[in-house]
């Protein structure tokens, strides 16, 4: 079970890769990266049910943290450069 | 049952997480690609934890903090995107919309 909602992730994140890679504005870029984050969120829930370990939670609060951080910085660079 | 139940949430979630990768591939527009990229990614996570707390009730304390957090942060930083490309001139797919911030 586990497996198979992993694959079904995994190919998601491909498929928003693909965006990421192909995107014609660099806001597109953005959103495709901030979509990425978010589902590596989920992933390392995901893993940390797997594995049993809840050390993989504590990763993904900081995972998410630092995304958050990085999409709000990439919104300033869109509206005014650095 | 209860397991059951936790399953059943994630493969909801994940099925969410699929129909935000193909709104990406799929809508002709900043506003519509960031529309469908936000709203999905948050209920699909809401679901996936929601789910994990269900498998490992033990780990709620954390999984309800990052499920907060996320409701948090995710329209916060997909508002500042939305601000930012607009700013820097996005324009609509659709011709028969005005855009009326211009």
């Amino acid at each position: 079970m586990f497996e198979l909602v992993t694959l079904i992730l995994l190919f998601s994140m491909f498929m928003t890769l693909y965006r990421f890679l192909k995107g014609p504005t660099l806001s597109d870029r953005v959103v495709a990266f901030d979509v990425m984050s978010i589902m590596g969120v989920s992933l390392l829930v995901l893993l940390a049910l797997y594995f049993q370990r809840s050390l993989y939670l504590d990763i993904a609060l900081v995972f998410g943290l630092i995304s958050f951080l990085g999409a709000t910085i990439f919104g300033r660079y869109i509206e005014k450069g650095i | 049952m209860l397991e059951l139940l936790g399953y059943l949430l994630i493969f909801l979630g994940v099925m969410a997480f699929l129909i935000s990768a193909i709104g990406l591939l799929r809508m002709p527009d900043i506003y519509t690609r960031m529309h469908i990229g936000t709203k999905t990614t948050t209920i699909g996570t809401f679901l996936v934890v929601l789910g994990a707390i269900c498998i490992e009730p033990s780990w709620a304390l954390k999984l309800i903090l990052l499920i907060i957090f996320i409701f948090m942060t995710n329209p916060l930083s997909s508002s500042v995107i939305a601000r930012a490309s607009h700013r820097d001139g996005a324009t609509l797919a659709n011709d028969e919309f005005k855009d009326s911030q211009k």
